[in-house]
């Protein structure tokens, strides 16, 4: 259970940062306020998930030791979560792909039998919520805009595509966890994900890549190049300085 | 011995960090309060779950007891069932009003200062994680609204 919530965890913090990375970078003043409400969001239901796992642990660690005293084959996030930002178009496209999978997440996760995982994904779900519903018009309208944003939206959607797969792929802890109840196989979503993503694309006048191909190793701490950068500056406080306070 | 109602007629003088027309208790973020021997627990929910007033709010209601007196103090977070909208009080939607602020309510909120329907969002997410920005097409002022939650 604690390699299964520090992936939920991991997951919501990377992608986070990431987003927070575009505070005072975005194109408009209102997609600036958005993005950070984004990032503080998901940067809040971290403390949530990762506080449950250190109480799992047993070892003292806290939320905070999690986050900034792991080193990134420790981390246990999908690989598309660190996925750099590039251009606004790509950003979004990233978030779109993520949001739809977490919201049904997390929607499963409502039901789970441990309650305590039940309790953070009902308040998650609601958050996930408005994440999805602002991802997916921003991607019919871009998808769907001028030339050049559609060339963009489509030039996002086929390199982050092969990160994409590794959300449904099933391990021994998925298996663990469906047998004890606490969550349902990641590969049972597949369908509804498709479903969903579909019909999205189809009004943003994007057209899905074929390739099946997957990217897959950020569940086990086979990282890209990307994450250690970025851990590097937002772990550097805390290494620098262990236990800062302000 | 402090009685839990006392606890309570406290917390209404807390204002909220963000919005100080609202007290925590307006703002439904107080989820229970016990009194046991000398011990005071307080159970305190978060609405977002990355909202930055999250800690304001806890020291807040530590200072405020603190300074009537009440020195065994515990606050516990409780998430579920979690915060949404509808636990803000009804009474304290016409002082969101009368502060500018269009309550919480579901599709297009009114403008606060003229009342109007006719009303237009401009951005989903406003000057805090709770609030969306909307223009009023009549009286063409801007204003926020409360995120239905």
């Amino acid at each position: 259970m604690f390699e299964f919530l520090l992936r939920m965890g991991d997951n919501t913090l990377v992608l986070g940062h990431r987003v927070s990375e575009w505070c005072g970078h975005s194109p408009v003043l209102e997609e600036d306020i958005a993005l950070a409400n984004i990032s503080l969001d998901l940067i809040g239901q971290t403390r949530m998930w990762l506080g449950l796992a250190g109480e799992i642990e047993g070892k003292g660690r806290d939320a905070d030791a999690l986050a900034f005293r792991r080193d990134a084959w420790d981390f246990h996030n999908l690989l598309i979560c660190e996925r750099p930002n590039r251009d606004y178009g790509h950003t979004l496209m990233r978030q779109f792909l993520f949001d739809l999978w977490h919201h049904e997440r997390l929607a499963d996760l409502c039901l789970s039998e441990e309650g305590r995982v039940a309790e953070i994904a009902a308040k998650c779900v609601k958050e996930a919520d408005y994440h999805l519903e602002r991802s997916k018009d921003l991607i019919v309208r871009l998808g769907d805009g001028t030339s050049e944003s559609h060339e963009k939206m489509q030039a996002a959607l086929e390199a982050l595509w092969p990160y994409v797969g590794e959300m449904f792929t099933d391990d021994e802890v998925d298996t663990a966890m469906k047998e004890v109840g606490i969550a349902p196989l990641p590969s049972r979503q597949r369908p509804r994900y498709d479903a969903a993503l579909n019909a999205i694309l189809s009004k943003a006048t994007l057209a899905r890549p074929e390739s099946d191909f997957t990217h897959r190793g950020g569940r086990y701490g086979t990282h890209t190049e990307d994450l250690g950068h970025m851990l590097a500056q937002m772990q550097f406080l805390q290494r620098a300085y262990p236990d800062a306070r302000w | 011995m402090v009685s839990e109602a006392q606890i309570w007629a406290w917390l209404e003088d807390v204002p909220d960090p963000e919005i100080p027309v609202l007290s925590l208790v307006d703002l439904g973020v107080i989820r229970g309060v016990e009194v046991c021997d000398e011990k005071v627990v307080v159970k305190v929910t978060p609405t977002y779950s990355g909202c930055p007033a999250t800690t304001i709010i806890n020291l807040d209601i530590e200072t405020k007891l603190h300074a009537m007196g009440v020195q065994n103090l515990h606050l516990k977070q409780q998430i579920s069932p979690p915060w949404s909208t509808d636990w803000i009080k009804p009474e304290a939607h016409e002082k969101l009003r009368r502060y500018g602020i269009a309550p919480p309510k579901a599709g297009s909120p009114n403008c606060p200062r003229c009342g109007s329907a006719n009303t237009e969002l401009l951005s989903q997410f406003g000057s805090t994680p709770c609030k969306s920005h909307y223009k009023c097409s009549d009286c063409l002022e801007p204003f926020d609204a409360f995120k239905c939650l």
